[in-house]
């Protein structure tokens, strides 16, 4: 009897001494374990007093942030009206004949973009498309390099939102250009401009001029591509 | 003066470099095989080669054919493609009133020469844009079959 006491007054002044043992190593141990993260106690209070320190700048960077952000969403949304137009959409649809009218319907003969964007056999845009407009009422448009987007590239307007536009555009893996490259094409490309914005007789050109439409690309970018909601 | 290149010959013709290819190979050139159809490329009936390629010569300003090489239908059979397409042609009886059929064998010898054995999914897109008012695509789409497999 006795000895079977002693061993549990024994036990449990083991179990007391462990738990002491746990605790204190707990105690030294856990701000050295959490030291690199923020929940460490000091570190959040440092935060905080820097906050108190300097608290208006913060906020203005926040709220700039936040201005520039909204900024270049809108400036999306004005670019989208351009980009879905249908001079622009019609040679970027999400099948592989291109579009035309202003109802985007498919193209005449059915044309197809072959691998190069150039169409195919007796079907390349070439055929028709001079370098220059043809005169008269709904005659070919023309440029020297008339193409579609390649068949492994086919950067697709048609049915996008604008988010879903914006997020294609951010992402070389689906456009093969940077965003500064994307910029040059929109602002320089001479296909963009001439199909755009001088497509001949009988069509109508886009909401925004080019230079307007130009700018409003460039704005979005600069201010961080955002992807508008 | 423009000097063209057509069927192996160099003529220079003296036409306004807007002319339509069309009208200096009919009017000028005497080459009366390629027809006129809807002048705004919307029928195949004025294709030509220029450098190799179907182009629809109605709407072609003879400027872009300046020291090209132009092929019309008068000298399609001169080589191995167009031989056995004008021998198919026979064969297969295609034309009904004939008007297209230049048009039809010029965009047939193109789709040859890029793909010898074309499927009729080949044929659909190299042939879509050569209309044909008495709607022998069917008897194109055999002769063009035929030719693929003669040796």
């Amino acid at each position: 009897m006795k000895n079977t006491t002693a061993n549990r007054l024994f036990s449990m002044k083991k179990t007391i001494y462990v738990v002491l043992v746990l605790g204190f190593v707990t105690a030294v141990a856990a701000p050295v374990n959490s030291g690199n993260k923020i929940i460490q106690p000091p570190i959040q209070a440092t935060a905080i007093n820097a906050k108190i320190i300097n608290p208006i700048v913060d906020k203005e960077k926040i709220q700039a942030d936040k201005i520039r952000e909204k900024e270049s969403a809108e400036a999306f949304k004005e670019a989208y009206k351009v980009l879905m137009h249908p001079r622009c959409m019609n040679c970027h649809p999400s099948g592989d004949a291109p579009l035309q009218g202003d109802d985007s319907h498919i193209h005449a003969q059915n044309v197809t973009r072959g691998k190069d964007g150039k169409g195919v056999y007796a079907m390349k845009c070439s055929n028709c498309h001079q370098k220059e407009n043809v005169a008269g009422l709904n005659m070919p448009p023309g440029d020297p390099n008339w193409h579609l987007p390649p068949a492994n590239m086919k950067m697709v307007f048609q049915g996008r939102t604008p988010a879903q536009l914006a997020a294609q555009l951010k992402d070389p893996k689906q456009t093969g250009k940077t965003l500064q490259q994307m910029l040059k094409h929109v602002e320089e490309d001479q296909l963009v401009i001439n199909s755009g914005w001088n497509p001949g007789e009988g069509r109508t050109t886009p909401p925004l001029s080019h230079a307007e439409f130009a700018a409003k690309f460039r704005e979005w970018i600069e201010k961080g591509a955002v992807i508008p909601k | 003066m423009i000097n063209l290149k057509v069927n192996g010959k160099s003529y220079n013709v003296d036409v306004d470099p807007s002319t339509p290819i069309l009208w200096v190979l009919r009017d000028a050139l005497e080459l009366t095989g390629t027809k006129f159809g809807c002048g705004m490329a919307q029928c195949g009936a004025c294709t030509v080669h220029l450098n190799g390629d179907a182009i629809r010569s109605c709407i072609t300003p003879v400027a872009r054919a300046a020291g090209q090489e132009i092929k019309t239908i008068e000298a399609l059979s001169e080589d191995a493609i167009g031989k056995r397409l004008q021998k198919a042609w026979i064969e297969e009886d295609v034309p009904q009133c004939g008007y297209c059929q230049s048009g039809q064998l010029m965009a047939a010898a193109v789709l040859l020469k890029e793909k010898p054995y074309p499927t009729d999914n080949d044929i659909d897109l190299g042939m879509s844009g050569n209309i044909c008012r008495c709607g022998t695509y069917q008897r194109v789409r055999k002769a063009i079959h035929r030719a693929a497999a003669m040796k």
